[in-house]
C-alpha cells in the first residue's frame, strides 16, 4: 500500500511530508527531487523505480504530489487516489498552489490522516468529510451524541456521500450535458476517428434522502421499449431536448461509467439509472460515444509551398448544425513553421493574428450560426535554413462551444421520489442545459 | 543526502516556552510551529516531552497535532514515548467515536515494541466497538501491528476477530478488514488466513455492491486470489463482478477486469456467456484512455498484456490507439506498442498511414519507434510487407538521421523474413552508408552488404573503408564486420583474400576482446583446414526470424495477468523483481479450466493454464532473463527505469538452460568456485540418477522407517546436493504424496559456519509441469550446524518440457549466499491421482484400442507376494486392481492408472504361485512413462 506522500514545490521544496509505512524512510523525498524534479525532461514516465523505491505522481500547476511505496501496489488506485486529494483539497481551500498548501498545512495534514490510514484510501468525499473536519477548527466538543454517531455512520455508512435532514424551502435540480467532441481528420476529409466524451453534471438542492431516477435515449431502452410495445412514461415528464440538431430518436452509447451513488448492479440488469445523490455539485455519469456524431465543424485546410521560403495557407470552416443555433468562442489554431520570419493575414471574419511566440496563427470569431462558412488565408514568409529535416506541419486544431449535445443525446426525464418527505416530483424545479465544447479538434494538413 | 537540516538553539528554546504557555492558542499555535519544522526535515526531537505534554487536550485538532509528531519520533524517543500510553488508553474509552477511531489510529503507528503491549488490550475492545467507524480504524489498526510484531498479533487472538470482520453488517468494516487480512496473508502465503470459500465470497461479493471505491478495489483484488470450484462458479461470480467496469473510478474498473480476465479461464469457450463477457470487456478498457494521462499509462501498461492474452478482446478497436498530438510522451509510447500488436491485414493500411505521420513528429524516441513499428508491422502481416518497404525508403530519403539509422536495422529484418524480395532496395540503402554513427545501424548495414555481397559490385571497398576505424568500433559492429567479410570471402575468394587475412589478425592478434577472439579462430581454422565446410558453415540458410519476439513470455504473462492493475502490470515484471522481503514473491496463476483432462480439450483450446506452455514454446523465443530473473531475483539490480522490458537477446533454452545460465552468473561472481561449480551440473545428475532408479532395494531398508504400511510408497530420503557442492548447504529429501496432495520433503542442514536465511526454491521446467505451489517455509534463519524439514506443497501446473529421464527435475535453492543448482527424479508414483480406477468396460476397450506397439513387458524379481497382498500395496499408491483372473495356476491381475496430466496407463500383472518372478505388461498411449511405471512397481512390491 501507500507508504508516503510528498507535496512539492516548483523547486522540489518538500511542502508536506506524511509517511504511513515504516520502510520509507526520509531520504525518498530526497531521492525524488533529485531522480525526477531536478531531472525535468529526462522523466518519461508516471511511474518511477529508484532503488527499488516506487514513485507515482502527478502535477497540479507546478505543485508536484508524489506517492512512494516499496510494495506491488494497485497502481490504478494511487493515481485515482491522488486526483482524489487534489479535489479534496480544492473543495476546502480552491487552487492547488504553493501559498494555499503552506497556509493550510495542517488541514491537510488532519485530511491525509482521515483519508489514508497505513495507505489504505478511506472515505474521501468532501461532503462527508466536510461534516467532521472544518477548518475553523473541530467542533468536536459542541458535537451531541446524535451528532457524533451522525457522523461516523455517514462515513462509513451505504449512502457516505450524503447526510441525513438536508431541508430545502425550494427543491431544485441542475442538469448539465456536458459533451466534448474529438476529431482526427485526414487533408482530404477523411474521419480518421471521432468521437464524444460526455459527462452528465448535476447541481442538486433536494431535501431528505430522495431516490432518483434518471433517463436518456439510449438506443438499448428505447429499443427494448419499443419492442414491448409500452409507451412509456417518459412522456409527460420529457424534459425537452434542448435543442438538438438532428431528429435521430436513440443513440449507441459504447460506455458509460457512473457516479459511486449509481446502483450498478440495476444497470447492469435493467439498464435503468437510479441512485440517491450527493448534496450540491457532482458527477453523475460520463459516457462515450463514437456512432452517427454531429461533427459542428469541418475545416478544410489548404498548404501551398512556393519556393522554399514561402508558404501560402488557406482554410475554410463550415458550420455544420441548425441555422438557428449559435456557436461560440471559435478558435482556429494554424500552425506555422519554426523559421517563419513574417505572416500576412485576411480573413472574412473574426480576428485573426500571428502569435510568434505560440508559432501559430490564431483565429478567432465570436459568434457563427449554423450552416454558415467562412475563410481565412495567410501568406508566410519563411527565413532560409539549411536545416534538411522537414517541417513536421502539426495539425490545424479548434475551439468551439455549441449549446448542443454532439452526440444526440437527451435527457427523458429525471424523476425524483421522496416517500418521507411531502413533496412529489411534480414540486421540483428542473433545469437542464447542453453545452458541446470541442475537445481535440484537429484536422491534419 | 542530508536529512535533517539544522535548528537552532534559540528556535528551540522559543518553542519550548511557548508549548508551556497556559494558553491554549499559544501552545496551539507552537505546536503547529513544530510541525512544519518537522516537514522540512529539521529535527525537532529535543522537544519531545514538551509535545507529549500538550496532548492531553479536549481540543481535538491540537491532539491530532501531537499524534502526527508522536508518530514521527516516538521510534527514536521509546522511553518517553511511554509517557503517552495513558492517554491511547483513555482515548480509547472516550465517548466520542471519533476520539476512539483518533486513538486506536495513532496506537498503530507507534512502532516502539514496550508500548505495543499496552496497545492490545484499548485494540480489543475496538474492534468490538459498537461503532463502525471505530471497528473499521481497528481493522487497520491489527494490520499495523502485524507489521511491527507478527507474533504478537498472532498471539492475542486479533486475526480470529479479524476474520469475525468479514461478517460485519457495515460494509466498510468488511472492506478495511478483507484489506488488512490480504495484507497479512502475504507474509503467511500457506496460512490460508483469508480461507475464501464459497460462503465467505458471497459475503464480499454482497459487500461489493455498498461500500466505497477504494473498499471495492480491496475487495476485488482480494477475490481476484480466490479460485473458483468449477466453471458454474465461475460464470456466477463474473456476473456479479461486471457492474463493476461501469464505475467512474478506474482502479474499480481494472481490478474488476483483472478477476474477469482470471476467472475466464475456467469457463469453457463454447459457452455463450463467455463470449458476452469478452464482448463486455471491450469497452471500458477503451474508457480507461479518456481518464487522466497518468491513468492511461497504466490502463496501456495494462491494456498491453491484455491483448498479448487475448487478442479478441480489443481487435476491432484499433483506432481508439492512434496517438493525439497533445498526449504525453509516454502515452504515445505505449499506444504505439498497442498498435503494433493489433495490426492485422484487415487494419494495416490504417496503422502504416498513421504510423508513417508519427516518423515526422519531434520527439526523437518517439519517431524511432515508429520507424521500427513499420518494420515490425512488415515482418507481421505478410501483405503488407512491400508497402512498408516503400514507407521506410521514403523516410530514407528525408535524410535525417536517426531516421535513416533506424529504417536500416529494420530493413535488416525484413531481408532476413523475407529473403530475395526486396534487395533491389540494397543501392539506395548504400548511399548512406557515411551517414551511420550509431553501432546497431552500422551492424545492420554491414550485415546487409555481408550477406548479399554478390550483388553489391563494391562490396570489398564498402567492408574495407569500414576496416579503417576497426579498434575504434563497438563489439557488435566489429563482430558483424568479421562475419561479414568472411561471408565475402567465401563468395569472391579472388579478389579479397588480402582483406579476409587484414581482418582475421585484427580480430584475434590485436584485439583484447575474447568473444572476437574466438570468432576470429573458429573462422581462421574453418578456412585454413576445409574451405568447403567453411562455406556449408558460414553461408548456411538462416532460419527465418520469428514475428513475435517481443511477445511476453507466457508464464511471465500469465502471472501478470493475475496482477492487473498493480505495479507488476506496470512495470511488466514479476512482485519479486523489485518486492523486497518475502511480500509479494509468491507466485501467481491463472486457474486450469476444470476437467481439463486431454478428453475434453480440444486442440484449439490450448490456452488453459498448463496447456499453453508447450504450445507457445516453439514460436516464441522466450528471454534468458526472465526464468533467470525468477530465480536470482533479489540479488538483481533493482529496476531503474520503467520502459518496456528489454529486448529479448535470443537463445532458445535447451533443457539445461537453468544449469547453463546458473553457470555463467557463478562464473561471474566467483572465479574461485568457478572451476568447481563448471564442473557440477554435469557431474550431479549421473550421481544423482541412483537412488530412485533401478537397484535400489537395498536402500529400501532404510525406508522402511517412514510407516504407513498400506500408504504410498515414499522412497527414502536421499542427499541431493552434498554440503561441499552448496557452500556448505546440505540438501536431502524425498517426494511424498499425501491426502492427494504431492509434496517434496527437504531436510536442509547448515553445515557452514554463517548463519542462512532467505531460502527460497525453483523449479526448471519439467515433464509434468510440477512447480512449487507456494515458497520454501523456512522462516527461522538457520544456524550453523542446524537442521530444518520443510514439507514443500507441489502443483502440476507449472509450465511443461519433456524431460530426459522423464522424471528428472532440475532445481535451484537460493540462499543468503547464493543459488544452488541440482536436480533429481522423482517417483512417477506420486503423479497416481486418487481416481484412476477405470471403468471395467472401458479398460477393456482401452487396451483394444491401443496399438500393440505401445505395449512393453518387464520381470520383477525376487517377489515374494501373493497377488491380493500386492494389489493391496499397489492401491495404497493409487494403482487401482480392476479385475482378476486365475488361468492355469496363474493370477491376472488388471490394473489402471492416471497420471495428474490425464494420461492413463493399463497394467497387466501376472503372478504365478510358487514363482517369485512377476511378469507386467504396461499399455499407455504415452509409451515413454512405461518405463517410470515399472520402477515404480518394483519399488512399491518390494518396499
Amino acid at each position: 500500500m501507500i507508504g508516503g506522500l510528498f507535496i512539492y514545490n516548483h523547486k522540489g521544496e518538500v511542502l508536506i511530508s506524511r509517511v504511513y509505512r515504516d520502510d520509507i524512510g526520509r531520504n525518498a523525498v530526497d531521492a525524488f527531487r533529485v531522480n525526477v524534479i531536478h531531472a525535468r525532461q529526462q522523466v518519461r514516465s508516471p511511474v518511477t523505480n529508484i532503488a527499488r523505491t516506487s514513485f507515482f505522481h502527478v502535477k497540479r500547476s507546478n505543485i508536484w504530489l508524489a506517492a512512494v511505496t516499496k510494495q506491488n501496489v494497485n497502481a490504478a488506485m494511487v493515481f485515482e487516489f491522488l486526483y482524489k486529494m487534489c479535489d479534496v483539497m480544492a473543495s476546502y481551500f480552491g487552487k492547488i498552489s504553493e501559498e494555499n498548501i503552506k497556509n493550510n498545512f495542517v488541514l491537510i495534514y488532519e485530511l491525509l490522516d482521515e483519508i489514508l490510514d497505513f495507505g489504505y484510501p478511506q472515505n474521501s468525499e468532501t461532503g462527508a468529510l466536510k461534516t467532521f473536519i472544518t477548518q475553523q477548527g473541530i467542533k468536536g466538543q459542541f458535537q451531541t451524541k446524535e451528532e457524533q454517531s451522525q457522523i461516523t455512520s455517514q462515513v462509513t455508512g451505504q449512502i457516505g456521500w450524503r447526510r441525513e435532514g438536508i431541508k430545502y424551502r425550494r427543491n431544485e435540480l441542475f442538469l448539465d450535458v456536458l459533451e466534448s467532441v474529438n476529431l482526427l481528420m485526414s487533408p482530404q476529409g477523411q474521419v480518421l476517428s471521432a468521437h464524444v466524451s460526455g459527462r452528465v453534471v448535476m447541481k442538486s438542492y433536494l431535501s431528505g434522502m430522495p431516490e432518483c431516477k434518471f433517463g436518456m435515449n439510449d438506443k438499448i431502452v428505447i429499443d427494448k421499449a419499443g419492442k414491448g410495445g409500452v409507451t412509456n412514461e417518459a412522456g409527460k415528464s420529457d424534459l425537452g431536448g434542448g435543442g438538438s440538431t438532428s431528429g435521430k430518436q436513440s443513440i449507441a452509447i459504447d460506455d458509460c461509467t457512473f457516479n459511486q451513488c449509481v446502483r450498478l448492479s440495476k444497470f447492469d440488469s435493467e439498464r435503468s439509472i437510479s441512485f440517491i445523490p450527493p448534496d450540491g455539485d457532482y458527477e453523475l455519469m460520463r459516457y462515450r460515444t463514437t456512432k452517427d456524431i454531429i461533427l459542428p465543424f469541418r475545416v478544410i485546410p489548404l498548404v501551398r509551398e512556393v519556393g522554399r521560403t514561402k508558404l501560402e495557407v488557406k482554410v475554410v470552416i463550415k458550420s455544420n448544425f441548425k441555422p438557428s443555433l449559435l456557436a461560440q468562442k471559435i478558435e482556429v489554431r494554424i500552425p506555422t513553421p519554426l523559421n517563419t520570419s513574417g505572416v500576412q493575414v485576411i480573413c472574412m471574419k473574426g480576428k485573426a493574428k500571428y502569435k510568434a511566440s505560440e508559432n501559430a496563427i490564431v483565429w478567432k470569431i465570436k459568434r457563427m450560426a449554423g450552416m454558415k462558412e467562412s475563410q481565412i488565408s495567410a501568406e508566410i514568409e519563411l527565413l532560409p535554413t539549411n536545416d534538411k529535416k522537414k517541417w513536421a506541419r502539426p495539425p490545424i486544431s479548434m475551439n468551439f462551444e455549441v449549446p448542443f449535445a454532439p452526440s444526440g443525446l437527451k435527457v427523458r426525464y429525471l424523476k425524483v421520489f421522496e416517500s418521507k418527505l411531502n413533496y412529489s416530483d411534480h414540486d421540483v424545479v428542473k433545469w437542464v442545459r447542453y453545452i458541446g465544447r470541442s475537445g481535440i479538434y484537429e484536422t491534419r494538413c | 543526502m542530508v536529512c535533517s537540516v539544522s535548528i537552532c538553539a534559540g528556535e528551540i528554546f522559543e518553542l519550548k516556552a511557548e508549548l508551556n504557555s497556559d494558553k491554549k492558542e499559544k501552545k496551539k499555535e507552537a505546536v503547529k510551529k513544530v510541525i512544519a519544522s518537522m516537514t522540512v526535515g529539521k529535527d525537532v526531537s529535543a522537544l519531545f516531552p514538551d509535545v507529549v505534554n500538550c496532548m492531553q487536550t479536549d481540543n481535538l485538532e491540537l491532539k491530532k497535532l501531537v499524534y502526527l509528531y508522536l508518530m514521527n519520533y516516538a521510534k527514536s524517543q521509546p522511553d518517553m514515548a511511554i509517557m503517552a500510553v495513558n492517554t491511547f488508553v483513555k482515548d480509547c474509552e472516550d465517548a466520542n467515536p471519533l476520539i476512539r477511531a483518533l486513538a486506536v489510529r495513532t496506537m498503530g503507528c507507534i512502532r516502539v515494541d514496550k508500548i505495543t503491549e499496552y496497545l492490545c488490550e484499548p485494540l480489543r475492545k475496538c474492534l468490538k466497538d459498537e461503532d463502525p467507524y471505530v471497528r473499521k480504524t481497528a481493522a487497520v489498526c491489527v494490520a499495523k501491528l502485524h507489521d511491527i510484531n507478527a507474533q504478537l498479533v498472532e498471539d492475542q487472538g486479533f486475526l480470529d476477530t479479524l476474520k469475525d470482520l468479514i461478517s460485519d453488517s457495515n460494509p466498510m468494516v468488511v472492506a478495511n478488514a478483507v484489506a488488512a487480512l490480504s495484507e497479512i496473508a502475504e507474509s503467511h502465503p500457506n496460512s490460508n488466513l483469508l480461507d475464501l470459500n464459497p460462503q465467505s465470497i458471497n459475503k464480499l461479493l454482497t459487500a461489493l455492491n455498498e461500500c466505497t471505491e477504494w473498499g471495492q478495489i480491496f475487495i476485488l483484488d482480494c477475490l481476484a486470489n480466490y479460485t473458483p470450484r468449477d466453471d458454474r462458479e465461475s460464470q456466477s461470480i463474473c456476473e456479479r463482478v461486471t457492474p463493476r467496469l461501469s464505475h467512474a473510478n478506474s482502479a474499480v474498473v481494472l481490478s474488476a477486469v483483472k478477476v474477469l480476465m482470471k476467472f475466464m479461464e475456467m469457463l469453457p469457450k463454447d459457452l455463450d456467456y463467455y463470449g458476452t463477457l469478452l464482448k463486455k470487456l471491450a469497452p471500458p478498457l477503451v474508457t480507461l484512455l479518456s481518464a487522466e494521462p497518468e491513468l492511461q499509462y497504466v490502463a496501456l501498461r495494462n491494456i498491453n498484456l491484455i491483448v498479448q492474452k487475448r487478442p479478441e478482446i480489443l481487435k476491432h478497436e484499433m483506432k481508439v490507439f492512434f496517438v493525439k498530438y497533445n498526449d504525453p510522451i509516454y502515452v504515445k509510447l505505449e499506444k504505439l506498442d498497442i498498435m503494433i500488436r493489433l495490426a492485422s491485414q484487415a487494419n494495416i493500411a490504417q496503422v502504416l498511414a498513421e504510423l508513417k505521420e508519427y516518423a515526422t513528429e519531434v520527439d526523437v524516441d518517439f519517431v524511432r519507434k515508429a520507424v521500427r513499428a513499420i518494420g515490425r508491422c512488415a515482418i507481421k502481416v505478410e501483405q503488407s510487407a512491400e508497402r512498408c518497404v516503400s514507407t521506410l525508403l521514403d523516410l530514407i530519403q528525408t535524410k535525417v538521421n536517426y531516421v535513416v539509422q533506424e529504417a536500416i536495422v529494420v530493413i535488416k529484418d525484413i531481408f532476413r523474413k523475407y529473403p530475395n524480395k526486396y534487395e533491389s532496395v540494397i543501392a539506395t540503402l548504400c548511399e548512406n552508408l557515411d551517414s551511420l554513427d550509431e553501432p546497431e545501424a552500422r551492424a545492420a548495414m554491414i550485415w546487409i552488404v555481408g550477406e548479399y555481397a554478390e550483388r553489391i559490385d563494391n562490396a570489398d571497398e564498402l567492408l574495407e573503408s569500414f576496416l579503417e576505424g576497426f579498434h575504434d568500433e563497438s563489439t557488435q559492429v566489429q563482430l558483424q564486420l568479421l562475419t561479414a567479410i568472411v561471408k565475402l570471402f567465401l563468395k569472391k575468394p579472388t579478389e579479397t583474400q588480402e582483406l579476409v587475412q587484414q581482418v582475421l589478425s585484427l580480430a584475434t592478434q590485436d584485439s583484447d576482446n575474447p568473444d572476437l577472439r574466438d570468432r576470429g579462430y573458429i573462422y581462421w581454422r574453418l578456412l585454413s583446414t576445409d574451405p568447403v565446410a567453411a562455406k556449408e558453415v558460414v553461408l548456411a540458410e538462416k532460419p527465418l526470424i520469428s514475428e513475435e519476439t517481443d511477445l511476453i513470455e507466457p508464464t511471465l504473462l500469465e502471472e501478470l495477468i493475475c496482477h492487473i492493475g498493480t505495479l507488476a502490470s506496470v512495470y511488466h515484471k514479476p512482485p519479486s523483481a523489485f518486492v523486497e522481503g518475502s511480500r509479494g514473491v509468491m507466485h501467481k496463476r491463472l486457474p486450469a479450466r476444470t476437467g481439463s483432462g486431454e478428453s475434453t480439450e480440444s486442440p484449439d483450446v490450448g490456452t488453459a493454464a498448463g496447456g499453453s506452455a508447450p504450445e507457445a514454446a516453439p514460436s516464441i523465443i522466450p528471454s534468458q532473463g526472465d526464468l533467470l530473473g525468477d530465480l536470482l531475483n533479489l540479488d538483481m539490480a533493482p529496476p531503474t527505469t520503467t520502459g518496456p522490458p528489454p529486448p529479448n537477446t535470443g537463445m532458445q533454452m535447451g533443457g539445461m538452460d537453468l544449469l547453463g545460465g546458473g553457470l555463467d552468473s557463478l562464473v561471474g561472481i566467483s572465479h574461485s568456485m568457478g572451476a568447481g561449480f563448471g564442473a557440477a551440473p554435469a557431474v550431479m545428475p549421473a550421481s544423482l540418477n541412483a537412488p530412485v532408479g533401478g537397484g535400489l532395494g537395498d536402500l529400501f531398508d532404510l525406508g522402511g522407517g517412514v510407516g504407513m504400511p498400506m500408504g504410498a510408497y515414499i522412497p527414502p530420503k536421499t542427499v541431493w546436493l552434498p554440503a561441499m557442492k552448496a557452500k556448505g548447504l546440505e540438501i536431502s529429501g524425498t517426494f511424498a504424496r499425501r491426502a492427494g496432495v504431492i509434496q517434496m520433503e527437504l531436510i536442509l542442514t547448515n553445515k557452514a559456519m554463517s548463519v542462512m536465511t532467505d531460502f527460497a526454491i525453483q523449479f526448471n521446467r519439467n515433464s509434468f509441469g510440477l512447480a512449487p505451489a507456494g515458497p520454501l517455509q523456512v522462516l527461522t534463519p538457520l544456524g550453523p550446524n542446524q537442521t530444518i524439514e520443510v514439507s514443500l506443497p507441489l502443483s502440476t501446473v507449472g509450465p511443461v518440457m519433456k524431460m530426459d529421464p522423464l522424471n528428472n527435475l532440475q532445481v535451484a535453492v537460493k540462499n543468503n549466499i547464493d543459488v544452488f543448482y541440482f536436480s533429481c527424479q522423482y517417483p512417477i508414483s506420486m503423479l497416481f491421482v486418487e481416481d484412476g480406477k477405470m471403468e471395467r468396460q472401458v479398460f477393456l476397450a482401452t487396451w483394444k484400442d491401443i496399438p500393440n506397439d505401445n505395449e512393453s513387458q518387464f520381470q520383477i524379481k525376487d517377489c515374494h507376494l501373493n497377488s491380493d497382498a500386492a494389489s493391496s500395496k499397489l492401491q495404497g499408491s493409487n494403482i487401482f486392481t480392476i479385475a482378476k483372473r486365475t488361468v492355469e495356476g496363474q493370477d491376472m491381475l488388471y490394473m489402471s492408472i492416471k497420471l495428474s496430466n490425464g494420461i492413463w496407463v493399463l497394467a497387466e500383472l501376472r503372478v504365478q504361485a510358487g514363482n517369485p518372478n512377476y511378469t507386467i505388461s504396461l499399455k499407455c498411449r504415452a509409451p515413454e512413462v512405461s518405463q517410470c511405471v515399472f520402477q515404480c512397481y518394483e519399488a512399491v512390491l518390494k518396499n
